[in-house]
């Protein structure tokens, strides 16, 4: 009944506010306080955490519906929801109860934003190669190295930092207030503007040692793997709102331009590329949700299912976007219409979480095994 | 050591390694039968097969590399 009030009062919210503003945040390059703190009222931020840490303890169809709805509205919404939810998860699922206290709890209230930097300057897809370096000092860990493109760096109250300690993967949790630690704004970005990235540098930056969230040869597989597999699950359904928008959009336009003396829907082209934008959403909507009701059974195929979910549906969402261009003509590619939004964010999916690249590598080394009857 | 664990977990492997045969005792990670993505997939299938919760501090390697090993481990939990 709570979850269904959380999803009734975002999908009121997102048609009232975020709709009609999102290209404001894109422009201005920042989602507003004032969002952010109504998305908590909410109880957006404590989505996927139990209820035991006052959050609201969604199951996956839901999850993947808040991300939808965000989705819909604006990519850098989305990623808001994303990154955020990866730092619940990780501490949900691999922190201390001592770690859950001081940030699970308040991170679910919305009190604190979360982010995810495990990406660097040197470093994107090969995450084995990571430069950021943890060093034991006493009863602390000190952090040296830089992470780059993270989302929310500007605002973000606590960072989920990945690094090596000793050689060997790990992974810790990292405030804003920590000395040594600079943050410092990524503006003019091509699609996600309102994202708020940031790079992060830290200069002998000291954490204690009970921020550690694990170290040894299998932490980047599963704590890193299992934090990128929710973010991938999210993108999924955010790419399959962002299609629907697009969907949307073209479909209003098509009945209300007209050029040859009949509205744009009737010309037989028209309706070939609306019904390539119908099929691409409605399997991207399919696929999201297989990976959905793998992951409420907890299936070991949950992991291969979220992959393909989140590649299938951000190839469909660029596909669309293009199209939705495309059936703008010149409006398309102006900003009085929000398509042009919709085309730049669309690229970003393919990109983040598992780019395109990464995504097909896994699915061609595991697709048999996994999703092929 | 429980038999029914390990065939439990034998017909998992079967179905993901791509060897004819592969025995009890051998290291699926360091013959590169698997990969760190399938770590992932079997955590996940040992948590929901025995009922039982992998926690950050299990995470080792040793404890999921072989048949035998994922049999311990899981016996482990399971007595606790
Ligand atoms: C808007 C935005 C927000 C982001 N937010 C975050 C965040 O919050 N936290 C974070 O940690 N990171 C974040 N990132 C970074 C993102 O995770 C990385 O961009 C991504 O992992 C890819 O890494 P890269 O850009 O370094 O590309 P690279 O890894 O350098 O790859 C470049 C290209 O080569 C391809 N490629 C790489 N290796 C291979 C291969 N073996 N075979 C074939 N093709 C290959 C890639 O697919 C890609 O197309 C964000 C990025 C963007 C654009």
């Amino acid at each position: 009944m709570k979850n269904k009030q959380l999803l009734e009062s975002l999908s009121a919210y997102s048609k009232e506010v975020l709709i009609p503003q999102a290209g404001e945040y894109d422009a201005c390059q920042a989602v507003p306080q004032s969002v952010v703190a109504e998305l908590a009222k909410m109880g957006v931020f404590g989505a996927n955490v139990d209820t035991e840490y006052g959050g609201q303890a969604l199951n996956a169809f839901e999850i993947g519906k808040v991300s939808e709805l965000l989705g819909y509205a604006s990519g850098s919404l989305l990623s808001l929801f994303t990154v955020h939810s990866m730092m619940t998860f990780a501490l949900q699922r691999w922190g201390s109860d001592w770690q859950k206290d001081r940030w699970l709890t308040p991170l679910a209230a919305g009190n604190l934003i979360g982010a995810f930097a495990v990406s660097e300057p040197e470093v994107g897809s090969d995450v084995n190669g990571l430069l950021t370096e943890f060093t034991l000092e006493d009863d602390c860990i000190v952090v040296n190295g830089s992470k780059q493109w993270i989302s929310f760096a500007q605002t973000a109250d606590v960072f989920f930092v990945a690094g090596k300690l000793n050689g060997a993967p790990a992974t810790l949790v990292v405030e804003r207030d920590t000395p040594g630690l600079e943050i410092t704004p990524i503006s003019n970005m091509y699609g996600f503007r309102a994202g708020m990235l940031g790079k992060l540098t830290f200069n002998h930056c000291k954490v204690p040692k009970a921020h550690m969230l694990g170290q040894n040869p299998l932490i980047l597989a599963q704590i890193v793997g299992s934090v990128l597999d929710h973010g991938r699950f999210t993108i999924a359904w955010g790419a399959l709102g962002l299609s629907n928008a697009c969907v949307d959009a073209s479909i209003h336009y098509t009945k209300t331009r007209y050029q040859f003396g009949e509205p744009l829907y009737q010309h037989q082209l028209i309706q070939q590329m609306l019904t390539n934008m119908l099929v691409a959403t409605r399997s991207s909507r399919l696929m999201c949700m297989d990976a959905a009701s793998a992951r409420d059974e907890s299936d070991a195929d949950m992991i291969i299912k979220t992959a393909a979910a989140k590649y299938c549906s951000a190839e469909n969402a660029l596909k669309t976007a293009n199209d939705a261009a495309q059936i703008h003509g010149a409006n398309g590619l102006s900003d009085q219409f929000p398509v042009e939004r919709y085309l730049r964010d669309a690229k970003v999916f393919g990109i983040i979480e598992g780019s395109v690249q990464m995504l097909q590598m896994m699915i061609a080394s595991q697709g048999n095994q996994w999703i092929s009857h | 050591m429980s038999q029914a664990i390990v065939n439990t977990v034998r017909q998992f492997l079967e179905e993901y390694i791509r060897v004819e045969k592969f025995e009890n005792d051998e290291n699926i990670f360091a013959k590169k039968y698997v990969n760190s993505l399938f770590a992932m997939q079997l955590i996940l299938f040992i948590e929901k097969s025995f009922g039982i919760k992998v926690e950050n501090e299990d995470l080792d390697i040793d404890n999921f590399s072989s048949v035998n090993a994922i049999t311990d481990f899981v016996s482990s939990k399971s007595t606790v």
